[in-house]
């Protein structure tokens, strides 16, 4: 972790900095007899950027899902705040859920919304603010990820890189502890998506949150990683600091790194069965 | 996968079992979006989290107000073509002038709430499923649970009022409009008063005539909203999905408004 991130950390308030802000025990879980995760450990420590890395199937995105109380685990733990986010009452649930921020991938602006009341729904859902100072505050949400004069705009008018943007801006909408960030940089030419990540590394020395970002481009996790969680198969292969992980001697590692194809061996058997099975 | 757990196809019987179990599923969904939406309505304001007027006063809107205009016309047509039918069928036995007998009871009992019904289903209901569907597949919803909405609350709740509101008070209208509507043609055709035809309609009806066709709108319009709701949240595969949810809500609701009807009509006329 980065000196400014600790830095960012430590001075936020109400925050134990010895103790993880996520913490993943054990979690393993089923989509029906398939397993998708399997015995997966992770700490997020306050203030970090964590980026959890994985190629596409391999359980990142699922991960997330259970970090954010979307999914119960089959077994294992996810704690969030020191609380286990898929055991806890539906109140405490939705005050654990006012402390955290997320970015969904395509952005998931409520289409009927402007760019500005979607910012603001979190504050009139969970604040007891007047609209002026609910306006004034989306607002400044709107200038931090540089989109000023975006408020009046509709979701459909808005491009990738600002409805990723808009996204940010409505994550933080409530000062979060901790930012999810589903893909932030997908989808996107490299020069915006650069400035997003730019952005994310902002918000973090602004506002000192936690940054757990999934994702697959491998420029955009090194530019804003302070630790890299690598998934294959559902299993976590290494959890370490950027150089640790280009260091890292593990083929899948560095499969995943110099882009090389998984190709698995062919069983001529099987793949006749495949071919034949149901016509012959 | 059949259940020897080989890839063979499923037979009929494994078909019709799974559709089965998949129709009593939702049913069970349905059940519990219902209890959760009461829940959120009853209790959503000590929790701090209340149903909001505003989102109920923009269902409204659109499921209420904005469909006066097609209601006004179909319920004025088929009050003409209720007049129509029951006087060439009166005139064979000469008792013609008892049609308003006729119109006022089907209109009020039958008529207003079924067509008010199957128009809101087809407009409305629609309409709830296409928005939460839509929602779904870009992640809305989502982005609602993970900012601590719920979104039945949000999104179940104020559509359920709205539609409980609004489809009792299109009824009533489309039950003055087909009344109107026959009245004009009985009017022409009979050489009968304006004032004679309202008499005899008043005469003919009775408050619980009235209350009857009121009564099963309330029905309606909990089945609309359900079926809406629960084929919107079970779409997959994109655009697609979303435009076979739509179609598949409006069948489903249609259906289940006639066969309630029928069932509605059995049983109060025991």
């Amino acid at each position: 972790m980065t000196a400014h991130a600790d830095t960012a950390a430590e001075t936020r308030m109400g925050t134990d900095v010895s103790e993880p802000v996520i913490a993943v025990e054990d979690l393993t879980t089923h989509f029906g007899q398939e397993r998708i995760l399997s015995d997966v450990n992770l700490d997020v420590r306050p203030g970090e950027i964590m980026v959890i890395m994985g190629a596409s199937g391999s359980g990142k995105s699922t991960l997330l899902y259970h970090l954010l109380g979307l999914l119960s685990p089959t077994s294992g733990t996810a704690r969030i705040l020191g609380r286990d986010i898929a055991t806890i009452g539906q109140a405490e649930l939705t005050r654990l859920r006012c402390r955290m921020g997320v970015a969904f991938q395509g952005g998931a602006l409520f289409s009927s919304m402007t760019v500005g009341e979607n910012i603001m729904l979190p504050l009139q859902e969970h604040t007891d603010l007047d609209e002026t100072t609910m306006r004034i505050m989306a607002r400044m949400k709107i200038e931090v990820v540089n989109l000023a004069g975006a408020e009046a705009l509709m979701p459909s008018q808005l491009s990738g890189g600002m409805a990723k943007r808009a996204a940010l801006a409505r994550a933080i909408a409530m000062d979060p502890t901790i930012l999810f960030c589903d893909e932030p940089s997908a989808g996107l030419d490299p020069i915006v998506a650069a400035a997003i990540d730019q952005l994310i590394l902002d918000l973090r020395a602004a506002f000192g949150m936690t940054v757990v970002a999934v994702t697959h481009e491998l420029e955009s996790a090194f530019a804003i990683a302070d630790r890299i969680c690598v998934i294959d198969g559902g299993e976590v292969v290494i959890v370490d600091t950027v150089e640790s992980v280009r260091a890292c001697a593990d083929q899948r590692v560095q499969d995943l790194l110099n882009r090389r194809v998984q190709v698995p061996e062919v069983d001529p058997d099987a793949y006749l069965h495949r071919l034949t099975a149901d016509l012959l | 996968m059949s259940t020897d757990g080989t890839d063979t196809p499923p037979g009929p019987l494994e078909r019709i079992g799974r559709g089965a179990a998949a129709r009593l599923a939702e049913i069970g969904y349905a059940a519990t979006l219902l209890a959760e939406s009461v829940m959120w309505l009853a209790l959503g304001s000590f929790r701090r989290q209340p149903v909001h007027i505003s989102q109920i006063a923009r269902q409204g809107m659109e499921i209420g107000v904005l469909a006066v205009p097609i209601v006004t016309v179909l319920a004025l047509a088929i009050g003409v073509m209720l007049a129509i039918q029951g006087i060439h069928s009166l005139r064979t036995f000469g008792a013609e002038a008892r049609v308003t007998t006729g119109i006022a009871l089907s209109v009020f009992r039958e008529f207003g709430p079924l067509i008010t019904a199957v128009l809101v289903a087809g407009r409305s209901g629609s309409a709830l499923t296409a928005r939460i569907g839509t929602m779904r597949i870009s992640q809305e919803i989502d982005a609602l649970r993970v900012m601590g909405i719920a979104p039945v609350r949000y999104l179940v709740s104020p559509a359920l009022v709205a539609m409980l509101v609004m489809l009792p008070l299109l009824t009533f209208w489309s039950e003055m409009m087909a009344v109107a509507g026959a009245g004009l043609f009985v009017v022409a055709e009979l050489d009968m008063s304006l004032l004679t035809y309202l008499e005899r309609i008043l005469d003919a009806t009775r408050v619980n005539d009235v209350f009857h066709g009121l009564g099963k709108s309330l029905i309606f319009a909990v089945l609309v909203t359900l079926v809406g709701v629960v084929n919107g949240a079970s779409v997959t595969g994109g655009a697609e999905g979303v435009g076979r949810a739509t179609t598949r809500s409006v069948v489903q609701a249609i259906s289940l408004i006639v066969f309630t009807d029928m069932v509605f009509a059995f049983i109060v006329t025991r």
